[in-house]
């Protein structure tokens, strides 16, 4: 990691730069996918999926045996992979459309799993909610909602942190002493607290959720970042670099970035998986995603009601959908860090 | 009659880089009473031999083969039930440094009080007492109200004391004491020194004393066994090993020691490194370090032959003729 | 110590000062602060009585230091809802979530503190793998999922525990509590669990990473050397060692304890300050929302006090170095 700052030929850089561009590309991919009017086109999604795919492969690049190291792993990258598949095709695989009214039939409202509609056409695997919407497509549906809120939550808030943390190494002084003060009193509060005061401020609302869980997190990169880049300024081939006359701004994104974006990625993984929860939690409490859009927590929310009445399956099988995603991503993330970054494993 | 009889001891560490022979067929005996010096660099495996007899090795270490026979039972071959009520009872060990040994957050009388009921049910309060008295008697001033004090309030030397006090709670056979007085400054270990000989020659209790340090074992030890690369290369009576040494190697742990030689002679050094235990030489471990060494050293290793009563060495070139020695 | 001790207080007022400065521009940045203390169904009369009791009709300044003089005295505001000074309502809520939070924390070291110790004691077995593989789980598992599950099971299907609400409280000193009354502990034990699940993660890792640490230390072979068992090396030598740092760090969880309630109490309907929370963010009733944030800032406050204390004088090596300097 230690590199001069040696002029880099080109097509080293486009190897370095290639990974932050699918990243950035899918992270306005993924932006479109939430708010859309409609549903992005297929072969977008298609590509979306290879994006996520080439972004797991560079990680692992030649780690691979590390990573894969018993059967958790296996089923745990497995089990995502599966989940980001129906999220993304989910248009494709659920048998109806649950946000088209017009395929709902009230007639159908809480069918137990199994059931089949009236005229048998098609069957309910996972049963339907009071409105007659299938289990099993909300689930696909707001698996993709629950999905990317949290990465364009956790995307933006990294950038956001990274800015702010690098911004407060490299100044110095009274700047760095304000920006972190503000980002240790944020983190004393848990984020569930900040969330919810932000929404009760906000309103519910798909943009409003994101933005809550963006100023919820971003504290905790700019401190991450931070500590990283004043490790990393005090090294000596910073000084090099600066000894060398090189612009501000080349060394930062020469150098000092590249050293500062692996810890990040790590902890980003687990990240996303913690926002998941936060999202559902708000939305189950009913200050979330608006019911136009519901995410997991608000399809468990929406069952809770019938639970007591033995109709388990409306809160339940969301539930297990949302315990798999957020299980599987924290399991890679697991993997993750013990493959990526020896020193933290404990 | 010997309280504890080692053959062939052999432990072995599996780390990654291969098995590391720390400790590969070591013999000795060890009379009642009788206090035996283990000497080597750091390395040699003295102290994993010291742990081998407590069966404490750490993984990924583990005694691999021969026996340890204390009073007439098998400690290689002992459940771990059994061995745990030997430990601290009749085999006690003291460790090398003070600072770590005692428990930080626990107080000195919680620390002595479980050493004697581990072993003798006993009230707390007799178990408190035994635990002033052997305070007492390594020479902790005031020790009753001592025992109510955390390990931070003491002294290095007073916390070694404590460590002492607490290996002779239980009247043991058999100390082993792993460089007890290294950690500790000069004056206060001669004063330790002195005490251990006293209460072990007072209590009659067997000692393994085990040092790098030549001149701490020629005042105290009976007999000397000199070890290098994981096996003994010269025993025999401390003053006879002190006077003519018969291996090269212990002549260079001797040459090393201040005051030893005349006055404004040059201290002589063993040249070269502690070998790499995970990659032994072929022949004699010692060979690529000893000025005596020929072709013969570097194919083939020496076995140990005993050249007078008590005096062995594993040497093809020893530097003392048999009979001859002091 | 004593400096010590002041300088941690003054720390601690100047954060409360900090927070209210937020919490009162925060109120003037999403709107007119009328608005959001005075209920929409006012009369004229008493909206222009609580303008004047706020100062609303002053300048920005001096309204900041009428309404912190009026949060030091007690004073945010009058539920919509509930016709109720708002801080008084949440005063008669908070043992509710204090004592759920309290039960919640003994449930997590109960579950979490001998699982870690023995995950850390079989660290490279399949044993501690597991353990921690499940402590994964624990982390993932949405707080208000477990309640339902739980509830599911233990109410709805074994019958063994009643599903919502309170049960029977105890008056002690004049607080409502129901963890002294067997009734009332029955219906505290599935939120107190659901609550504890994640924090029991936590202290299951911390464990683990602290009875590896330990284990390898001289004094555990020394105590080895000792004779003494296993069991008591484990739950005496290590464990003494490492709930320092636990203590600590669950001191200062007691707080996300009573930010996570919220959830919990919502799913059990656990009247508590954090249903209290839940339903005056739906009914839009601002000074309760306003008068729960400024009472958890001050919980907050007063906790990260305690844990610091408390840890001064858990730790026998930091309390002599502390008394000296």
């Amino acid at each position: 990691m230690t590199e001069m700052p040696a002029p880099i030929p080109l097509r080293e850089r486009t190897a370095d730069a290639l990974p932050w561009l699918v990243t950035a590309a899918m992270a306005l991919a993924t932006l479109a996918l939430a708010f859309g009017p409609d549903w992005s086109s297929l072969p977008a999604r298609v590509l979306m999926l290879i994006g996520f795919v080439a972004i797991c492969a560079h990680l692992l690049r030649g780690r691979g045996r590390q990573f894969f190291n018993g059967p958790v792993a296996y089923i745990a990258a497995g089990s995502l992979l599966l989940l980001v598949v129906l999220a993304l095709f989910a248009n494709e695989i659920a048998p109806q459309n649950p946000y088209d009214l017009r395929q709902l039939d009230i007639m159908d409202g809480r069918l137990p799993p199994g059931s089949t509609t009236f005229d048998g056409a098609m069957t309910y695997h996972l049963g339907t909610d009071e409105q007659g919407r299938d289990i099993l497509s909300g689930i696909l549906y707001g698996l993709r909602v629950s999905l990317s809120v949290a990465i364009i939550a956790t995307l933006v808030a990294m950038a956001i942190g990274v800015v702010v943390g690098i911004y407060a190494a490299w100044a110095g002084g009274r700047v760095e002493t304000i920006l972190m003060r503000l980002v240790d009193l944020q983190l004393s509060f848990p984020s569930i607290l900040v969330a919810l005061m932000l929404m009760a401020a906000f309103g519910r609302g798909l943009d409003k959720v994101v933005i809550a869980l963006i100023i919820v997190q971003w504290a905790y990169y700019a401190r991450t970042v931070r500590g990283t880049a004043l490790s990393e300024t005090r090294k000596e081939y910073i000084d090099a670099a600066r000894g060398l006359g090189l612009p501000v701004r080349r060394i930062i994104f020469k150098h000092l970035l590249p050293n500062c974006i692996p810890p990040l990625l790590v902890i980003s993984t687990v990240q996303i998986a913690n926002t998941i929860v936060l999202e559902s939690s708000l939305s189950f409490l009913g200050v979330g995603v608006p019911i136009t859009r519901p995410s997991l927590g608000l399809l468990i929310a929406n069952g809770y009601d019938y639970m007591l009445s033995g109709q388990y399956w409306m809160s339940m099988y969301p539930g297990v959908a949302l315990l798999a995603i957020v299980a599987s991503i924290n399991l890679v993330g697991d993997r993750l860090r013990d493959t990526l970054n020896p020193r933290l494993r404990k | 009659m010997s309280v504890l009889e080692v053959h062939n001891l052999q432990t072995h560490f599996f780390t990654d880089a291969g098995v590391v022979k720390a400790v590969d067929g070591v013999d000795f005996a060890l009379n009642e009473g009788e206090v035996l010096g283990l000497v080597g660099e750091s390395g040699s495996g003295k102290s994993v031999t010291g742990f081998s007899i407590l069966r404490l090795v750490d993984p990924p270490g583990r005694v691999v083969g021969g026996h340890i026979m204390f009073r007439g039972q098998d400690l290689a071959q002992l459940p771990e039930a059994e061995m745990r009520r030997l430990r601290g009872n009749k085999i006690a060990m003291i460790f090398q440094d003070p600072m770590m040994t005692l428990n930080p957050v626990l107080r000195i009388d919680t620390q002595m009080i479980e050493a004697v009921r581990a072993h003798e049910k006993v009230s707390a309060k007799a178990a408190r007492d035994r635990a002033i008295s052997a305070l007492a008697k390594v020479g902790i001033p005031s020790p009753a109200e001592r025992l109510d004090a955390y390990p931070h309030q003491f002294s290095g030397g007073m916390r070694q004391r404590v460590a002492i006090a607490i290996a002779l709670l239980n009247g043991p056979d058999l100390i082993v004491a792993d460089e007890p007085t290294t950690a500790l400054d000069v004056t206060i270990q001669s004063q330790i020194l002195a005490e251990i000989q006293e209460l072990a020659r007072d209590t009659g209790t067997a000692l393994i004393w085990i040092t790098h340090d030549l001149a701490v074992v020629a005042g105290l030890a009976d007999r000397v066994a000199v070890m290098y690369a994981g096996r003994i290369v010269e025993t025999g009576q401390t003053d006879a090993v002190l006077t003519a040494p018969g291996h090269p190697y212990s002549v260079g742990l001797l040459g090393s020691i201040p005051g030893h030689g005349q006055r404004g002679e040059r201290l002589t050094q063993i040249p070269g490194m502690a070998p790499n235990m995970a990659h032994l030489p072929p022949g004699c471990a010692f060979a690529p370090r000893c000025f005596n060494a020929d072709e013969r050293c570097r194919s083939d290793a020496p076995g140990i032959d005993e050249i007078d009563t008590g005096r062995a060495l594993r040497c093809h070139h020893p530097l003392i003729t048999p009979g001859v020695s002091a | 110590m004593l400096v010590y001790l002041l300088r941690r207080i003054a720390q601690s007022i100047f954060v409360a000062l900090a927070m209210m400065v937020i919490v009162f521009f925060g109120i003037y940045m999403i709107g007119n602060p009328v608005d959001i203390l005075i209920s929409p169904d006012a009369t004229p009369r008493e909206i222009e009585e609580t303008m004047a009791r706020f100062g609303f009709d002053q300048p920005i300044y001096i309204q900041f230091f009428t309404f912190v003089g009026n949060a030091l005295q007690g004073d945010l505001g009058r539920s919509f809802v509930h016709g109720e000074s708002a801080v008084t309502l949440i005063l008669h809520y908070m043992p509710a979530t204090l004592e759920l939070a309290a039960l919640g924390l003994f449930f997590s070291v109960l579950i979490g503190v001998p699982l870690g110790v023995y995950a850390g004691y079989k660290a490279d077995k399949w044993q501690g793998r597991a353990i921690m593989t499940g402590s994964i789980f624990g982390f993932s598992l949405p707080n208000f999922w477990v309640g339902m599950l739980l509830i599911l099971i233990f109410a709805v299907e074994l019958r063994w525990l009643p599903s919502t609400g309170r049960g029977d409280t105890v008056d002690v000193f004049g607080i409502r509590l129901s963890i002294f009354s067997e009734n009332g502990l029955q219906y505290m034990i599935l939120p107190a669990l659901t609550l504890a699940l994640y924090k029991a993660s936590l202290v299951t890792r911390l464990a683990r990473a602290g009875t590896q640490e330990a284990l390898v230390q001289d004094y555990v072979k020394f105590a080895r050397a000792k004779g003494v068992s296993e069991t008591r090396i484990l739950f005496v030598h290590v464990l003494k060692n490492i709930m320092i740092p636990i203590v600590t760090v669950l001191g200062l969880e007691l707080g996300s304890m009573i930010a996570f309630a919220v959830v919990t109490e919502t799913v059990f309907a656990w009247p508590g300050m954090g249903k209290l929370l839940i339903d005056s963010i739906l009914t839009l009733d601002r000074p309760v929302i306003v008068a729960y944030l400024m009472m958890t800032v001050l919980i907050f406050i007063v906790i990260n006090l305690v844990v610091d204390i408390v840890y001064t004088i858990l730790d026998p090596r930091v309390r002599v170095t502390g008394g000296t300097a």
